[in-house]
C-alpha cells in the first residue's frame, strides 16, 4: 500500500519538476529570440547607417583668379564654373561631352559653396591658387564606399589615380538641413524641429497632466464626476495617435488657423497625445507613497496642500519623473499625428522659431526612407541611429535621476 | 445594564490625581462609516494630565473614536459624526474651528513609526515652522532640543540631527514621532497603537516617556495590550461594538470591573 502512493507521489514530484523545467526553457528561449531580433536589427541599421557618418573629399588646386572674381562682391561670384573648370583641369586627357558630363556629375554642389566660404571669410586669397577639398556627389560617394554602381568604375579609377582621395567625418549631416543631394542632406532642420516640438508638447503636457494627477489622486470628491473623468482618461491613453493628429487638423489648423507644418501646432498635438501618459504615471506615483506620510503631517497640523506639496510630492517626485521621460520619449519618437499636421513637407531651411515650417526626426527618417537615391538608405538608417542613440541617452538620464532622487520610507 | 444611550461617564478621580480638570467632554457622539454605526452615543468626560487607556475588540470604534479627538476621521469622505466633542469649552466640530488649529492643540502619534523621509532635525521643526511658533533659528533650535530632550531622545541623536529620521531604529523613530508631536505644544496626545510595531525594550522605553509625558499632557491611547494599559494609565475605557462600556481607575477596572462584558473580555473570555 505505502510502495503505491510513495510511487504515484514520486511521478507526481516528476511531473511538477519537469512542468518547471520546461517553463525555465519557455523563458530562456523567448529571451534568445528577442535577443536575436534586437541584435539582427541593431547590427543592420549601424552596418547600413555607419557610413552615411562619412563624406568623401578630394584636394584639388583652383586658382582664384581675380578676372573671374568680383574682389568686393565675393559672395555673388561664379565659383561653379571656377570649380568645375579647376576639376576638369585634373583630367585634360577627358575630352568627349558625355565623359566630361560624367566627370562633373562626380563633384558634388557643395564643392563652390565650400570654397565661396573659404574666400568670403579670407578675400586675401583671391589672386593666388589654393589647395582645396572638394567634396564629392553621393554617386562618387558611394562607389568608393564599395557599394553602389550609379558611379562609372573606369572613370572613378582615374580620379583616384589623378587626384588624392580622402574620407572625412561628415559634420554636414549634423549641420545641414534636409536636401535633395544625398551627400548634402542633413539633420540639423529635423532635429531643430524636434527640439521646438518635443519642448512645446512637455512643456504643456507636464505642467497640466502633473496638476490633473495631483487634483484627482489628493483633492478630488470621489463621486460620478471624477469616475467619469478617470475611465476617459484611461480610454484616452489607449487611442491611436492618427486619431490625435486628425483632431489636431480639425481644431488648431481649421478652427484656430495656426500655420501648417509648424512645431507650434506639433507640441500641441503631442501634448494632447502625452497628457492621459502622463496623468496616468503621475497618479501611479503619488499613490505609492504610503499613506502615513500624508497622515504624519497632518497630525502635526500641516493643512492638506502642504501635507500634499511639501510631503507626498518629494516622495512621489521620482515617479513623476519617470512618467515625464516616457511621455518625453513618446513625443520624440511619434511620426502619425505629425504628417497629419502637415510636418511630413520637404524642408531644407533650418526652423528658426516655432511658427516656421518644419520637420521631426522620425518624419525625416519616414521621408529619407521614401527616396530612390541609393544613398538615401544609408541616409536613413544613419538617422534612426541618431534617433535610437537620443532616446536610449534620454532613457539613460531618466534611469539616473530616478535612482538620484529615489528615497526609502 | 446597558447604559449606551447618552449616559454621560465621568471618570471618579483617580486616586493618583488629584485636582485634575476634565480636559475633553464628549456629548452623545454618533460616529458613521457610510452605513457602518461605528461609534454610538457616546457621552464622556476625560481628565487633563492623566493618561486614559482606550481597550476593547478589534473593531470595537476605540480608534475611530481617538482620531475624532483631532478631527483625522475628516480625511475619510464616508465618516460622518453627530454629537459633539468640547475641548475647553469649545466644540471643535464647530464650522468656526479651523481644523489645522485643532491638530496644534492634538497631537498625534500612529501606530506605525512614521517619521517624515527628512532629518531628524526637520521632522521636529517642521511642525513648529508651520505654526510660526518660532521667531529665529536659535528659537527653534531650543524647540526642536526640548522636544527631543522631553521625548527622550536628544542624547541618543545630537550628534547626527542632519541624518534621516528613517535611519533611526523603530523605537527611536516612534520616540522622534512624539516629539515631533510635542513640539507644536498641544494639550492633548492622542497615541493609536504607539507600540505595535515595536520589541518589548522599545516598547518599555515608550511607556516611560508616557508615563513623563503625563505631567503636561492629557494622554489618550489605544492599545490592545491590557498589560500596556495597566502599566501606563490611570484611567481606562472599555469600548464593545461602538459602546463606551465602562471608564473608570485602572486599577479598579482590572481588578473590580463592574459591567460582565469588560470583565468577560480582560479576563480573556472573548476578544
Amino acid at each position: 500500500m505505502t510502495d503505491t502512493v510513495d510511487h504515484a507521489y514520486k511521478q507526481r514530484l516528476k511531473k511538477r519538476y519537469a512542468a518547471e523545467k520546461r517553463f525555465r526553457f519557455y523563458g530562456v528561449a523567448a529571451l534568445v529570440l528577442t535577443a536575436l531580433f534586437l541584435a539582427y536589427l541593431l547590427v543592420d541599421i549601424v552596418s547600413k547607417g555607419w557610413p552615411a557618418f562619412f563624406e568623401h573629399r578630394a584636394v584639388i588646386s583652383v586658382a582664384l583668379d581675380p578676372a573671374k572674381l568680383d574682389a568686393a562682391n565675393v559672395a555673388t561670384s561664379d565659383f561653379d564654373t571656377l570649380v568645375k573648370e579647376s576639376w576638369r583641369a585634373q583630367f585634360p586627357e577627358i575630352t568627349t561631352r558625355v565623359e566630361r558630363k560624367q566627370l562633373s556629375g562626380l563633384l558634388s554642389q557643395a564643392a563652390a559653396d565650400d570654397l565661396k566660404a573659404r574666400v568670403v571669410a579670407d578675400p586675401t586669397l583671391i589672386g593666388k591658387t589654393v589647395q582645396t577639398q572638394v567634396l564629392l556627389s553621393d554617386d562618387a560617394d558611394l562607389y568608393l564606399k564599395g557599394f553602389g554602381d550609379e558611379a562609372d568604375a573606369e572613370l572613378m579609377q582615374r580620379v583616384q589615380k589623378a587626384v588624392p582621395v580622402s574620407q572625412h567625418f561628415a559634420w554636414r549631416f549634423f549641420t545641414n538641413g534636409d536636401s535633395r543631394e544625398p551627400e548634402l542632406a542633413g539633420l540639423q532642420g529635423a532635429l531643430v524641429g524636434s527640439l521646438l516640438t518635443v519642448a512645446i508638447a512637455l512643456g504643456l503636457g507636464l505642467p497640466l497632466g502633473i496638476a490633473a494627477a495631483i487634483y484627482l489622486e489628493q483633492f478630488a470628491p470621489k463621486n460620478r464626476w471624477t469616475d467619469i473623468i478617470e475611465v476617459n482618461i484611461n480610454n484616452l491613453a489607449a487611442v491611436p495617435s492618427i486619431i490625435f493628429g486628425l483632431l489636431g487638423l480639425a481644431m488648431f489648423l481649421n478652427v484656430f488657423g495656426l500655420p501648417r507644418s509648424a512645431p507650434l501646432v506639433g507640441g500641441l498635438v503631442l501634448a494632447l497625445l502625452v497628457l492621459p501618459t502622463v496623468i496616468i504615471a503621475s497618479r501611479a506615483a503619488i499613490r505609492a507613497v504610503p499613506p502615513s506620510i500624508r497622515e504624519a503631517a497632518l497630525g502635526v497640523g500641516a493643512s492638506h496642500q502642504q501635507a500634499v506639496f511639501q510631503h507626498v510630492l518629494p516622495l512621489a517626485f521620482p515617479g513623476i519623473l519617470t512618467g515625464a521621460i516616457l511621455g518625453l520619449a513618446r513625443t520624440f519618437g511619434e511620426t502619425a499625428p505629425l504628417l497629419m499636421i502637415g510636418m511630413v513637407a520637404f524642408i531644407a531651411d533650418v526652423p528658426k522659431g516655432i511658427t516656421d515650417a518644419a520637420t521631426v526626426l522620425p518624419v525625416q527618417i519616414f521621408l529619407w526612407s521614401d527616396l530612390p537615391e541609393l544613398a538615401f538608405q544609408s541616409k536613413t538608417a544613419a538617422a534612426i541611429i541618431v534617433l535610437v542613440g537620443t532616446l536610449l541617452a534620454l532613457n539613460g538620464v531618466a534611469i539616473y535621476l530616478r535612482n538620484k532622487f529615489e528615497r526609502r520610507w | 445594564m446597558d447604559k449606551t444611550s447618552s449616559a454621560l461617564i465621568t471618570p471618579p478621580a483617580p486616586r493618583v490625581l488629584t485636582g485634575s480638570t476634565m480636559r475633553i467632554s464628549a456629548r452623545d457622539v454618533n460616529i458613521y462609516y457610510g452605513e457602518k454605526h461605528a461609534i454610538k452615543h457616546l457621552s464622556v468626560n476625560i481628565p487633563d494630565k492623566a493618561v486614559s487607556a482606550f481597550i476593547g475588540p478589534s473593531g470595537c470604534g476605540k480608534s475611530t473614536f481617538l482620531r475624532a479627538v483631532n478631527r483625522m476621521n475628516d480625511t475619510i469622505p464616508s465618516c460622518r459624526i453627530t454629537g459633539e466633542i468640547k475641548m475647553d469649552g469649545k466644540n471643535i466640530y464647530d464650522p468656526e474651528v479651523d481644523v489645522v488649529q485643532l491638530r496644534s492643540h492634538v497631537g498625534m502619534v500612529f501606530q506605525k513609526p512614521n517619521p517624515f523621509p527628512k532629518s531628524i532635525y526637520e521632522n521636529v521643526a517642521y511642525g513648529p515652522r508651520i505654526h510660526g511658533l518660532a521667531r529665529s533659528k536659535t528659537d527653534l533650535d531650543g524647540i526642536v532640543e526640548s522636544s527631543l530632550k522631553k521625548a527622550g531622545l536628544f542624547e541618543e541623536v545630537k550628534d547626527r540631527l542632519t541624518h534621516s529620521g528613517t535611519g533611526l531604529s523603530g523605537g527611536q523613530q516612534q520616540r522622534l514621532c512624539i516629539a515631533r508631536a510635542i513640539a507644536v505644544n498641544p494639550e492633548v496626545i492622542l497615541m493609536d497603537e504607539p507600540c505595535s510595531a515595536l520589541d518589548p525594550i522599545a516598547t518599555a522605553r515608550i511607556e516611560e516617556l508616557i508615563d513623563e509625558l503625563r505631567q503636561n499632557f492629557c494622554i489618550i491611547i489605544v492599545t490592545h495590550s491590557m498589560q500596556q494599559a495597566a502599566r501606563v494609565s490611570q484611567l481606562t475605557a472599555f469600548f464593545h461594538l461602538g459602546n463606551l462600556v465602562e471608564y473608570g481607575d485602572t486599577d479598579e477596572m482590572f481588578t473590580r470591573p463592574q459591567d460582565k462584558r469588560t470583565q468577560d473580555y480582560i479576563t480573556g473570555r472573548f476578544g
